[in-house]
């Protein structure tokens, strides 16, 4: 599993804690999932390779072409390539909601239905290029008049060409509506709420609660219970972004000025990672969000210790790190329930240390890696909104034994 | 008669006029003063279609140069190649260098230089206006790349959201440069479309009823018509855009009352029809290229100018399917799936009548059919993957992943670009007059399909595994690195093919085989005459008795006599049935499009600092256009004598 996770560390991970012991004790099923989609993955059309259509080319003038063993072993190295992808936390190809189940289900569909077409055109434009050199009865000459009988019977194939593409795609259409209505009745049934506010870079989580004092936010992750259909209420503070999260679910744009949703399910345990999908700015490319479905005791149970204020430093180091971050610029931005740090510019840290990763994705959860990201951000994320707080080594760390001990 | 003062001798082009003097006479009428001044004042379409074909290759260059350094930041995960705003510069610049400054402009020069010659008249309809676009789109073009050159390139995508290019997100002046290179192109194409349009309604050769344009002729004509409708979205937007950023409105802005999507709105009622201005002139060249090298007339006629014009219509109903994730209506989106399916049924039957004509024919296979035949197979590749993409649920996964990257690529690159290589192929002698090398061309093709293939193809694997597009880097561990590095080694194979490409024109420029008037064995009127053509195209104006002109009227062209040699003068047709109806002069060299082109550059740059500049601005304009359209007096030699 930690091949999963190599993000390659800025400062000494070593010291840090495994950034991937927490799932395992949580019961991750990650390594389970990969044998359950593999043959599902094999069973499926196997994508065409890059250049399926060199064989029309070599029988072009193959005597001109000696690479095509070239292209064939390069056709053999992606599909290759495609069978080591294999499975993804970040996958619509190994789907572990309903919705992105029936959008997978479909895609599936169309490939096999639009590979068939597409084999057919190469077959009709391969005999196309190569027939007519058995025909070299023909007299010579520059242009010929095509012959009223072949005329004839081109214009049927195209008559006949025509009304097949025209019943292809109605039936693909039609295909399309069902899954469409489909996945628009599953999210008639959704039983929890989340409010996902997409900020540049990074998203602000709140998970509502009829009760007013029982929401609480956190940031850059979404635990579920697995087979609870969670409706996603979407806003955007800054830009637009859109918020996809591949194996449960397509995307849905968060666009200022408008509330979105979606609604999502996760089948399975499993952590599964999220990223902003639509063009934002400067660091787009790492605005990613952690998608965990647990079971509905462990998530309860996480719900509470989420609903708690924050822990209470028990030594004197974090204490002292407590003092540094509430009188350092670090609580111009950010929230500590429990504390006097209450802004809410950045994400809320009331529990940071209990989160898979920090900086929307960009680095996985460890007290190495958090001290990096805060000694400079700008190094890890340029452009990111965190500054460089500047803080001597001393009272870094001094912060970092306090926020670690954020659970 | 050569004792006689020619300039004094007003003469028709008569048949009794010797060859050799209309020749000498019209070269004289119509030719192109020489000098520095005389090449930035000339109107001869063949001239400033040449230009057009130069800059945007030049353009095509840069931005595939930017293409490669994308490709070798993202050949494995978590490069440093390139740092995010360099990245975001890079991947913005490529894509409107590739859509506003290459394609659609490579498809309207080759409408400038061709249109003319295959319906068989002296020049283009407006060629003024036809200098000046090509000046002002240089101005834009030039003006985007020398922002970008000091760091205030755009670097909000091709399609520049807002509000993240508006003025709170995108400070600074990169987004103006981007908006306002948008006005300069589309002034551009706007002034092209228009002259297309009359020139092949108002000036097509006697007998070049509408059923016997050749099929180039009608996708330009297609194409221009959707110029006319698309551009006109996109040029407001962008000018909304400039006001909001730099005058204070708030037609995007959300808290005051704004919108962000009116601008995906207008963008894309633009920006779909635009892949179709991209693509249906590269059917033009698949359809001219086909008969002549399969040796039949084209099969389906009468369906593939359907077909062209269904897709013109169709073509402006489908721009949602850019916004189906932005939460638009279900039924909405459900209207929009169906018409992006429907479009599947005129290019299918394009693509049926492409094959029966090289089925029904007996095919040689020089370079240019071997680019027909790349284009089949990878065109068809990304249609069907436009299928995928107009289902709602599967678009919501693949939307602005590297599946749609791969996607656009297979029906712009193979639907656009392959088109584009074979008609240089096919049209570099009638150009230039020397033939390119087919042993180079056979690499080319090579390079640059296998290259081609090998870069995009895994992208679609990439997509559907869940990489973004527009990320300039990621982390390694999603099973993206194999792929990506695959990825990027298909582009230097492009780049290869490219570069084979680049020696071989240069090489044959020079030292190619000389080419006869016709080196296919072609059948429309661009070939009737000779190689390159001479400034007034034809000594006579042909007269067409049927599709194929020159494979029907094998021992020669029938020709019209009766217009001027002394002056500049066409001959205008009806509409329907082209058949004469009037003599009409046509315009000398002048400086003044130039001018006006420069008046206007000042303009639209100064507008990106200050509102006042449109005020000031209209001063030099207006001096220029007052130069363009002075009253000139009527030709006051009588009414010439015929011999």
């Amino acid at each position: 599993m930690t091949a999963r996770l190599p993000i390659p560390s800025p400062c000494s991970a070593g010291r840090g804690r495994d950034p991937c012991g927490a799932w395992e004790g949580e019961g991750s099923v990650i390594p389970r999932n990969l044998a359950l989609t593999l043959p599902r993955l094999r069973r499926g059309p196997l994508p065409l390779p890059p250049g399926a259509g060199e064989g029309v080319a070599r029988s072009a003038s193959s005597r001109q072409w000696p690479w095509h063993r070239a292209a064939l072993v390069l056709c053999l190295f992606a599909l290759t390539a495609c069978e080591r992808v294999q499975h993804g936390i970040q996958s619509a190809l190994d789907p572990v909601g309903q919705q992105a189940g029936r959008i997978a289900g479909l895609w599936w569909l169309f490939l096999a239905v639009l590979a068939a077409v597409y084999a057919v055109v190469l077959v009709l434009l391969l005999v196309a290029a190569i027939r007519p050199r058995r025909r070299r009865r023909l007299p010579p000459g520059p242009a010929f008049r095509p012959e009223e009988p072949i005329e004839r019977r081109l214009t049927r194939g195209l008559t006949a060409w025509a009304v097949g593409t025209a019943a292809i795609v109605l039936t693909l259409t039609g295909f399309s509506y069902a899954v469409d209505r489909d996945i628009l009745a599953l999210g008639h049934r959704a039983e929890l709420t989340i409010e996902v506010t997409a900020k540049q870079w990074w998203w602000q989580v709140r998970y509502d609660d009829p009760v007013p004092n029982r929401s609480f936010e956190t940031a850059n992750e979404i635990r579920l219970p697995v087979g609870v259909p969670v409706r996603v209420v979407l806003k955007a503070q800054d830009v637009i972004h859109s918020f996809w999260v591949p194996n449960l679910h397509g995307k849905t744009d968060l666009i200022p000025g408008r509330v979105n949703e979606t609604v999502i399910v996760a089948d399975r345990e499993g952590r599964y990672r999220g990223q902003c999908a639509e063009f934002c700015g400067f660091q787009h490319a790492n605005m990613a969000l952690d998608v965990v479905a647990m079971p509905r005791d462990q998530f309860e149970a996480w719900r509470e210790s989420q609903l708690a204020p924050a822990v209470a430093p028990s030594d004197e180091r974090s204490r002292e790190g407590q003092r540094v971050f509430l009188t350092s610029a670090c609580v111009m931005c950010h929230t500590v329930r429990g504390t006097t740090a209450a802004s809410r510019v950045g994400p809320d840290l009331t529990h940071v240390a209990a989160r898979p990763s920090i900086a929307a994705g960009t680095l996985p959860y460890s007290k190495g890696n958090l001290a990096g990201w805060i000694a400079d951000p700008q190094r890890i994320k340029p452009g990111s909104q965190m500054p460089v707080v500047g803080l001597s080594a001393d009272q870094l760390q001094s912060v970092l034994a306090y926020l670690d001990g954020l659970k | 008669m050569s004792a006689r003062d020619a300039s004094r001798f007003i003469r028709r082009d008569g048949p009794s006029l010797g060859e050799a003097e209309t020749h000498a006479r019209l070269e004289r009428t119509w030719a192109t003063p020489p000098g520095l001044w005389g090449w930035l004042s000339s109107v001869d379409h063949k001239q400033v279609g040449r230009r057009y074909i130069v800059t945007a290759f030049v353009f095509f260059l840069l931005a595939g140069l930017l293409a490669l350094a994308m490709r070798m930041q993202l050949a494995g995960p978590n490069q440093t190649l390139l740092t995010p705003d360099r990245y975001n510069q890079i991947f913005t610049m490529h894509g409107t260098t590739m859509m506003f400054l290459f394609a659609v402009p490579v498809m309207e020069a080759f409408a400038i230089y061709l249109v003319p010659l295959m319906v068989g008249t002296r020049a283009i309809a407006f060629p003024r206006l036809n200098a000046f676009s090509y000046w002002v789109y240089l101005a834009g073009g030039v003006m985007l790349w020398v922002a970008f050159i000091l760091n205030v390139g755009p670097d909000v995508g091709w399609f520049s959201y807002v509000p993240l290019s508006g003025p709170q997100f995108s400070p600074g002046k990169r987004a103006d440069f981007w908006a306002q290179m948008v006005t300069f192109t589309e002034v551009a194409a706007l002034a092209v479309a228009v002259e297309i349009i009359v020139t092949v309604l108002k000036q097509r050769a006697p007998g070049m009823s509408l059923n016997r344009i050749p099929l180039f002729v009608w996708g330009q004509l297609v194409t221009s018509f959707m110029v006319v409708f698309a551009m006109p979205a996109v040029m407001v937007s962008s000018s909304m855009l400039i006001m909001d950023r730099l005058i204070g409105t708030h037609f995007f802005n959300p808290a005051e009352g704004g919108d962000a999507l009116l601008w995906q709105h207008l963008f894309w009622f633009f920006g779909h029809p635009e892949v179709y201005i991209i693509f249906l002139p590269a059917t033009g060249f698949v359809s001219s290229i086909l008969p002549t090298f399969a040796r039949r007339p084209i099969f389906g006629y009468t369906a593939l100018v359907l077909a062209l014009v269904a897709t013109g219509f169709l073509g402006f109903g489908l721009w949602v399917h850019h916004m189906f994730a932005t939460g638009l209506p279900h039924l909405g989106n459900s209207f929009y799936t169906a018409a992006s399916m429907a479009i599947a049924i005129p290019s299918g039957i394009q693509i049926f009548c492409w094959l029966a004509t090289l089925w029904d024919g007996r095919p040689r296979f020089a370079t240019p059919l071997l680019f027909v035949i790349g284009f089949i197979v990878i065109f068809v590749l990304g249609g069907l993957s436009g299928i995928m993409l107009a289902s709602v649920p599967i678009d919501s996964q693949v939307h602005d992943t590297y599946f749609v990257v791969a996607h656009f690529h297979y029906v712009l690159i193979g639907g656009a670009v392959f088109p584009l290589f074979g008609a240089i192929y096919y049209w570099f002698p009638k150009f230039t007059g020397r033939m390119l090398s087919e042993r180079a061309g056979a690499w080319n093709f090579g390079l640059f399909f296998v290259g081609f293939n090998i870069a995009f193809f895994p992208m679609h694997i990439l997509g559907l595994i869940g990489m973004p597009r527009r990320v300039y880097s990621y982390p390694a561990g999603l099973g993206w690195d194999d792929l990506n590095l695959l990825s990027t080694a298909g582009a230097v194979i492009l780049a290869a093919g490219v570069l084979v490409f680049l020696g071989n024109v240069w090489h044959s420029l020079k030292h190619g085989l000389v080419a006869d008037d016709n080196p296919w064995g072609a059948a429309t009127l661009e070939w009737a005459t000779a190689s390159p053509p001479p400034s007034f195209n034809f000594v006579h104006i042909p007269v067409v008795t049927g599709s194929n002109p020159l494979w029907e009227e094998a021992d020669g062209l029938p020709v019209v006599s009766g217009l001027r040699v002394d002056q500049r003068e066409l001959l205008l047709t009806s509409v329907v049935d082209a058949a004469p109806e009037v003599r009409e002069p046509s315009p000398e060299p002048s400086i003044w499009p130039l001018l006006s082109a420069l008046a206007v550059t000042i303009l639209f740059i100064g507008s990106i600092f200050t509102p006042w500049a449109v005020v000031w601005g209209s001063i030099p304009l207006a001096v220029g256009l007052i130069g363009w359209f002075w009253p000139k007096s009527a030709p006051d030699t009588p009414e010439p004598v015929i011999e």
